[in-house]
């Protein structure tokens, strides 16, 4: 019995909107870089990003690009299409732990993968997935 | 330090309207069950609707999310002349048992003499099961949806997902938790399921968000459920029993904060139903604990949440809640701790929490169908899910 493997939610029905404090990372998105919301001043991350550090209330933002690499912290296999107008599919939703930005996680997909093979712990590498507006979405594949 | 608080205001009224099937309340609006459901609480407590004088809501005054309440609507179709009291507790479902502290703040202050806390459901127009997939993107949301968890069972299968992985919890402690539940509505003609289900047919049931199957899903139903406090004093002249409120908390800890919207909890708080620190305030406000407990009614959402807010409440350790209820513990009959004898949101109707405090205060008069004998304390809780969380304590 041949496997299917999941893919990526269909970048067609995918919309994101920004506000000044988010855009940095989808900008860098953009040019297929992974970034994470770090303070300028006392180091600490957070996503998704928003305007005071909550460690020191500090504005001030830096935009490091990360290495890409994460590991699987949870995920989820669904079967079925979220969208009336796309027959179902399969996608693997997963929440990750960023490598270089500590204590951050991105809720994402994992693509081109048996879902029965996917577990906690397993290390991926991110894509990047066309959506709507020409924004790019990071997904992940397993790393090599 | 116990509250000094307890027991001044009680619960002294309930009214619902039926239950039915997603969508099919219409042509009933919303404001027309939520009017039924306050006269009939009126008529329950023995006051008339016009000696309302609060209105202490919870989930941001919503009528479950795509609807809202307005007092001043409200008041106009029926006839209250005046508030002195009207306040909501924020966000979501999470502040359904906490409403009732909302209520016991106004009245204890003297701000208010009858408050009602209601809540409506009406999804003709949009069904909750994808609610947030259905939501215009917002800056926030923006790295939620893309991944297509598009409704909160895709979310909280996560959390689901990572307890089984830290603790080895089996689908077959969930399943017990939906089978339990259904039991319990095999009797009850309002319920909108009351088949038996087996094991089997559990296992059966297609998977929406693996490691969550339909049957993990609460259900989507349409209706109304209104409660009706006062001052304790106020309760001894009216025509039922009051049920005391003797403590509830709401509020929670930022390491749980927007939960399964933000996914970034530590470990300790991910597995979790975000609740500890909610228990912990509520048995010291009341100096109780869960072994003092006849009766919960636990939010049960999705039932993965269930056995995760018997862990936060201390009615079995961290990691243990599998063992614990596939052990029959909170079965109504022969459980050490009776779980919702209505059939809870699995299996008898979802109206955001409000039939919890509904049963609660039916167990505690002695009049539930399932009834606990001699049930004299009864745990409520509000819906896991962004702060804030909430849990109340109902004493006979």
């Amino acid at each position: 019995m041949s496997v299917t493997l999941s893919i990526a939610v269909p970048g067609d029905h995918i919309a994101i909107s920004t506000n000044p404090a988010t855009e940095p990372f989808w900008q860098a998105a953009r040019e297929r870089r992974l970034t994470a919301c770090q303070c300028g001043s006392c180091g600490a991350f957070r996503m998704p990003p928003t305007p005071f550090c909550p460690k020191c209330q500090s504005k001030q933002l830096q935009w490091p690009t990360l290495p890409g690499t994460a590991t699987i912290y949870s995920y989820v296999v669904c079967t079925r299409s979220p969208y009336p107008d796309v027959a179902d599919f399969v996608y693997v939703p997963i929440v990750v732990d960023l490598d270089g930005a500590p204590g951050t996680r991105l809720v994402s997909n994992l693509v081109g993968v048996d879902p029965a093979t996917v577990a906690i712990g397993q290390r991926v590498q991110v894509e990047w997935n066309p959506i709507q507006d020409g924004w790019l979405l990071p997904v992940f594949r397993l790393a090599d | 330090m116990v509250w000094e608080h307890r027991d001044k205001a009680a619960i002294v009224g309930v009214g619902a309207t039926p239950y039915y099937p997603r969508g099919q309340s219409w042509p009933r609006t919303t404001n027309e069950m939520i009017g039924d459901a306050i006269l009939a609480a009126c008529d329950d407590a023995g006051i008339k609707v016009q000696q309302i004088d609060g209105f202490a809501y919870y989930a941001s005054a919503m009528a479950g999310y795509v609807d809202k309440m307005d007092t001043a609507s409200l008041m106009e179709m029926l006839g209250i002349p005046e508030v002195t009291f009207t306040a909501t507790l924020t966000s979501g479902g999470g502040g359904s048992a906490g409403s009732m502290g909302l209520a016991a703040a106004a009245l204890i202050a003297g701000d208010a003499t009858y408050v009602v806390t209601v809540m409506a459901l009406q999804q003709a127009k949009q069904r909750l099961g994808t609610v947030f997939g259905a939501l215009a993107p917002d800056p926030e949301n923006s790295f939620l949806q893309p991944s297509g968890l598009v409704g909160p069972g895709h979310l909280m299968s996560v959390l689901a997902r990572r307890h089984m992985h830290l603790y080895g919890t089996r689908r077959e402690a969930f399943a017990e938790i939906v089978m339990s539940s259904r039991q319990n509505t095999l009797n009850r003609p309002g319920a909108m399921r009351r088949t038996p289900l087996t094991l089997d047919e559990y296992f059966a049931a297609p998977m929406l968000a693996d490691p969550l199957c339909r049957l993990d899903f609460c259900l989507e139903t349409d209706g109304a459920v209104a409660v009706i406090t006062t001052t304790s004093d106020r309760a001894l002249d009216l025509k039922q029993k009051p049920v005391y409120i003797h403590g509830a908390v709401h509020g929670g800890r930022a390491q749980w904060g927007r939960a399964f919207a933000w996914m970034g909890m530590p470990d300790e708080y991910f597995a979790s139903a975000g609740n500890k620190s909610i228990a912990d305030r509520l048995w010291a406000k009341t100096g109780l604990s869960a072994a003092d407990m006849d009766v919960a009614l636990l939010y049960d959402h999705f039932s993965p949440l269930v056995l995760m807010q018997l862990e936060d409440y201390g009615f079995c350790a961290r990691g243990e809640g599998g063992a614990f209820v596939e052990s029959g513990a909170i079965r109504f009959d022969g459980g050490s701790i009776p779980v919702n004898p209505h059939g809870g949101q699995l299996s008898e109707a979802y109206i955001i929490g409000m039939t919890h405090i509904r049963e609660a205060v039916e167990q505690l008069r002695g009049v539930a169908i399932n009834q606990v004998p001699d049930a004299e304390l009864a745990l409520v809780t509000g819906g896991p899910a962004s702060l804030p969380v909430s849990g109340l304590v109902l004493r006979k």
